[in-house]
C-alpha cells in the first residue's frame, strides 16, 4: 500500500470513528496488509505536521489519537452553540481532584479532607461518564470501594497520562510548620510573602 | 454576586473586607438590623463547599496567613455566619458545628498555660486546623486547575465526518424451513447428478441416522448441513439424513444456524 493511501486511510478512520484510536486499532484496518506500527506512527506524524496550521489538530491521548478542533477557535464556534456546555458544579470538581491526584482514594478520605460528605449523585455521575471506577476494595471494616479515575477521564480533559495533570500545591509538614508558627511570631510582617508564596505552588 | 463585589474590591482594602457599598461607603461590620433576602443568603451558603471552604474564605477575606490564624476572631466571625444561616431556618450541615466545636476547643486549650517542662512538648493546638485548610486549599486549587484543562465540547470539538454505517451481518439468523427446502433440494440435485451405479441395499434407518448426527455433533460441536450427505449413499441415504435432522429438530435436539442469508447452514447441539 501506497504511503499516500495508507495515510488518507488512517486520517478518515480517525474522523469515522467516535473514540481515540489507538495504533493498535489502526493496524487493524489492514489485516492483509503488511502495515506495521513503525508506518502508522510515520503517516501519523505527517498529519500531525500537516494539521499544524489547520483550525483542528491530531491529539495524542491516552487511549490513543483523536482529531479534534484547537481551542483557539472554541470563541467563535461557540457562537454556533445551541446551548452552552455545562458547568461542573465546585463539590463535583473538588471530588474529581481528589480521586486523581490520591487514587486509590474511598469516600471516607474524601470526606475527610472536604470536611463534608460527598454526594452520591456527583459519584454517580461521574461513574456514569465513566471519569472514575472502582479499583478495588481496602480490606477494612465496611470494605470501602477504592475509587480512580480512568481513561475517559484523561481523554475528556485532554491528557495523555496523569502525570499531565497540574502538579499539586506542597504542603508544609507539621514540623516546618511548628517552625513557621514560631518564625511567625517573631517577624509577622513577612506573613502576606508566605501566603504568596503558599498560592504560587 | 455579594462575594464577586467583595473580591473586587480587595485590592484598595487592606483591613477588613466590606460585605457592601452603602451610598459609596465601604460596610465592614454586617449591621444587627440587616435584612437579607433569604434567596440571597441561599447564594452565600451555597458557594461554600463546607466548613473549611467557609473558614478559607474569612482567612483570606482578610488578608491573614493560614499558618497564623487568630482562632477568637476568626472564630467569632464564624459563629456570626452560622447563627445567621440559623436565623432564616437554612437548614444547617452538621458539619458546619462540628468545625464550631474544634474552634471554640482550640481557643480553649490555648487560652491553658503550657507545661514548664519539657518533656511533653504539646503541639500548637493550631496545627491539626492549619494542615487540614492547607490540605483543603490545595485541592481546592487543584479542582479549580482541572476545571481550567481544556474540556471536550467546551474547548475542543472532536473532529467527525459521517460514517454510512453497513448493515451488521455478524447476526446469527434463524433458519427459515423453506431455506432448509431449499438446501435439501440442491442436495438432491447434486446426489441425481452423481449417482452412477445402483446403491447396495442396505436399511438405513431414520433412528440410526438420528443418533449418528448426534454423535457427530457431540464430537465437533458444529457441523455442516451439507457434510450430512455423501454421494455414496444416493438419493436413499440423504433422504434418511434429511429425516433425521427433522426428527432431532423437532425434538429440540439441535439448532440450525445461518451466518449469512444464502450462506452454509450449521448444526448445533441444542442448548
Amino acid at each position: 500500500m501506497e504511503l499516500k493511501e495508507l495515510k488518507n486511510t488512517v486520517e478518515a478512520a480517525l474522523l469515522a470513528f467516535d473514540e481515540p484510536l489507538a495504533i493498535k486499532d489502526l493496524m487493524q484496518l489492514f489485516p492483509e496488509q503488511e502495515i506495521t506500527s513503525n508506518d502508522i506512527n510515520l503517516v501519523l506524524n505527517e498529519l500531525e505536521n500537516e494539521y499544524q496550521d489547520r483550525g483542528i489538530e491530531l491529539k495524542r491521548l491516552s487511549k490513543g489519537y483523536r482529531l479534534q478542533t484547537r481551542e483557539k477557535v472554541q470563541p467563535w464556534l461557540q457562537n454556533l452553540q445551541q446551548q452552552k456546555p455545562k458547568k461542573l458544579s465546585r463539590a463535583l470538581l473538588e471530588t474529581l481532584a481528589l480521586i486523581a491526584y490520591r487514587q486509590p482514594i474511598t469516600r471516607g478520605e474524601i470526606e475527610d479532607i472536604r470536611g463534608v460528605a460527598v454526594s452520591s449523585k456527583i459519584i454517580h455521575y461521574m461513574m456514569d461518564r465513566d471519569w472514575i471506577r472502582i479499583l478495588g476494595y481496602r480490606d477494612v471494616p465496611g470494605k470501602p470501594a477504592m475509587l480512580g479515575t480512568s481513561k475517559a477521564f484523561l481523554d475528556y480533559f485532554n491528557l495523555s497520562s496523569l502525570q499531565d495533570l497540574p502538579s499539586l500545591a506542597e504542603i508544609k509538614d507539621i514540623e516546618t510548620l511548628e517552625q513557621e508558627l514560631v518564625f511567625n511570631e517573631l517577624n509577622n510582617q513577612a506573613d502576606k510573602n508566605q501566603t504568596e508564596e503558599l498560592n504560587e505552588n | 454576586m455579594i462575594l464577586s463585589d467583595t473580591d473586587s474590591n480587595k485590592t484598595v482594602m487592606q483591613s477588613e473586607m466590606p460585605f457592601a457599598m452603602v451610598e459609596g461607603r465601604p460596610l465592614t461590620v454586617m449591621p444587627t438590623d440587616l435584612y437579607i433576602p433569604p434567596d440571597a443568603l441561599e447564594v452565600i451558603l451555597e458557594a461554600f463547599e463546607g466548613p473549611l471552604d467557609l473558614l478559607l474564605y474569612l482567612i483570606r477575606r482578610q488578608n491573614l496567613d493560614i499558618l497564623d490564624i487568630p482562632i477568637f476572631e476568626i472564630t467569632k466571625q464564624y459563629v456570626q455566619y452560622i447563627e445567621l444561616m440559623h436565623h432564616l431556618n437554612f437548614e444547617l450541615a452538621a458539619e458546619y458545628l462540628v468545625m464550631a466545636a474544634m474552634l471554640a476547643e482550640i481557643k480553649s486549650r490555648m487560652l491553658l498555660p503550657k507545661p514548664s517542662s519539657d518533656e511533653e512538648q504539646e503541639d500548637d493546638p493550631r496545627a491539626e486546623l492549619i494542615r487540614r485548610l492547607q490540605e483543603y486549599e490545595r485541592f481546592k486549587q487543584a479542582a479549580e486547575d482541572i476545571d481550567g484543562l481544556p474540556r471536550v465540547d467546551r474547548d475542543v470539538f472532536v473532529a467527525k465526518v459521517y460514517l454510512d454505517k453497513q448493515q451488521d451481518n455478524e447476526v446469527v439468523l434463524e433458519v427459515d424451513i423453506k431455506d432448509l427446502l431449499m438446501a435439501f433440494k440442491e442436495v438432491m440435485a447434486r446426489a441425481d447428478l452423481k449417482v452412477s451405479h445402483e446403491v447396495e441395499r442396505e436399511v438405513l434407518s431414520v433412528r440410526d441416522r438420528m443418533t449418528l448426527v448426534l454423535d457427530r455433533l457431540f464430537q465437533h460441536k458444529t457441523i455442516s448441513f451439507r457434510s450430512l450427505f455423501t454421494k455414496e449413499e444416493g438419493r436413499q441415504g440423504a433422504l434418511v439424513s434429511f429425516l433425521a435432522v427433522l426428527e432431532l429438530l423437532k425434538a429440540q435436539s439441535l439448532e440450525l444456524v445461518q451466518n449469512k442469508p444464502f450462506g452454509e447452514i450449521y448444526i448445533q447441539a441444542a442448548g
